[in-house]
């Protein structure tokens, strides 16, 4: 999509105006992101009448196992966050370029946001399958962890540094921390605990209705995390705008201030 | 059995993520407003 005013709400530019350009419209969509949120749209709401309506209970788990069609494309929406974030902290450490350090920072809030929905539901289904809501197992645990460092993570971006010292501190602590996305990974086959363990493999038994709703969900998931990067990306991107601008007028109105007549200074 | 959990499960999740989408767009729309045409890069 051209920037075009295309937009109901865009505002319109003066017809008497020659010069005048164009307006953009005021929101971050696009083609992209209407395609993209469409196709996630369909995915979800299939997901949804397979997973809760179509697709039976399963044998032991009774209806708790439909919570996996949510927490297992939630992790799958949180490893790929934190993946992009690597991606994009180790190409900033590289090239310096403000693209990839924003991209590592937009996906690292929305892994966050997955990863919050993996351990609610995660809870939610422990509950009624091992009468807890929480214990202390290594793959909990960790994922724990996992949710806490990738908080500092955030945190770390939001501290008032100059802006290239808190972009490369954010770009080693997104590398560091991706270790722990390995050890979550894991930690099923490293350590004995309460958490099953793989679910999906080349060795799946499960029904045929059961696992097109989980793939349902995992599309769902990733074309839904696709489509926040993108509107989150633009969103880092505009505020970046916005902050130069502030910067650049307030530089102006302090050059006006010292010097009122305009012309400068003259030796 | 347990539908109680699932309902949850899916309300709080996905109402999240209904939350969490909300709030990004909503958030970039007030930032184009105050971003002129000629900085919109990576907006098309």
């Amino acid at each position: 999509m051209t920037t075009t005013n295309s937009s109901p709400t865009a505002p319109k530019p003066s017809d008497d105006d020659p010069l005048a350009k164009p307006l953009a419209p005021a929101h971050t969509g696009s083609a992209l992101t209407f395609r993209l949120g469409l196709a996630a749209a369909i995915f979800m709401g299939a997901m949804l009448v397979f997973g809760l309506v179509i697709s039976g209970p399963e044998i032991n788990q009774r209806d708790s196992a439909r919570l996996l069609y949510i927490h297992l494309p939630s992790v799958a929406a949180t490893y790929l966050g934190f993946l992009v974030t690597l991606v994009g902290s180790v190409i900033y450490l590289r090239t310096k370029s403000l693209f990839w350090d924003m991209l590592a920072g937009a996906s690292a809030e929305i892994g966050v946001v997955f990863c919050a929905g993996l351990l609610f539901s995660g809870a939610v289904w422990g509950k009624p399958t091992w009468g807890v809501y929480w214990q202390w197992d290594p793959r909990l645990t960790s994922t724990a962890v996992m949710f806490v460092m990738y908080l500092g993570y955030l945190a770390l971006r939001r501290m008032d540094l100059p802006p290239d010292v808190r972009s490369r501190r954010a770009a080693i602590l997104g590398i560091a921390s991706f270790a722990n996305v390995i050890v979550v990974h894991y930690s099923v086959q490293w350590w004995r605990g309460l958490h099953q363990g793989r679910t999906l493999g080349v060795d799946t038994q499960i029904d045929g209705l059961m696992l097109f709703s989980l793939f349902l969900g995992l599309v769902a998931f990733v074309l839904t995390f696709a489509w926040l990067l993108v509107h989150r990306f633009r969103v880092a991107w505009l505020s970046h705008q916005v902050e130069e601008l502030g910067l650049a007028r307030a530089l102006a109105e302090r050059r006006a201030e010292t010097d009122p007549t305009g012309r400068g200074r003259t030796p | 059995m347990y539908w109680e959990y699932v309902i949850v499960g899916y309300v709080v999740v996905l109402g999240g993520l209904g939350l969490y989408s909300a709030a990004i767009l909503r958030q970039g729309r007030n930032l184009s407003r105050r971003v002129p045409p000629e900085k919109r890069r990576f907006l098309d």
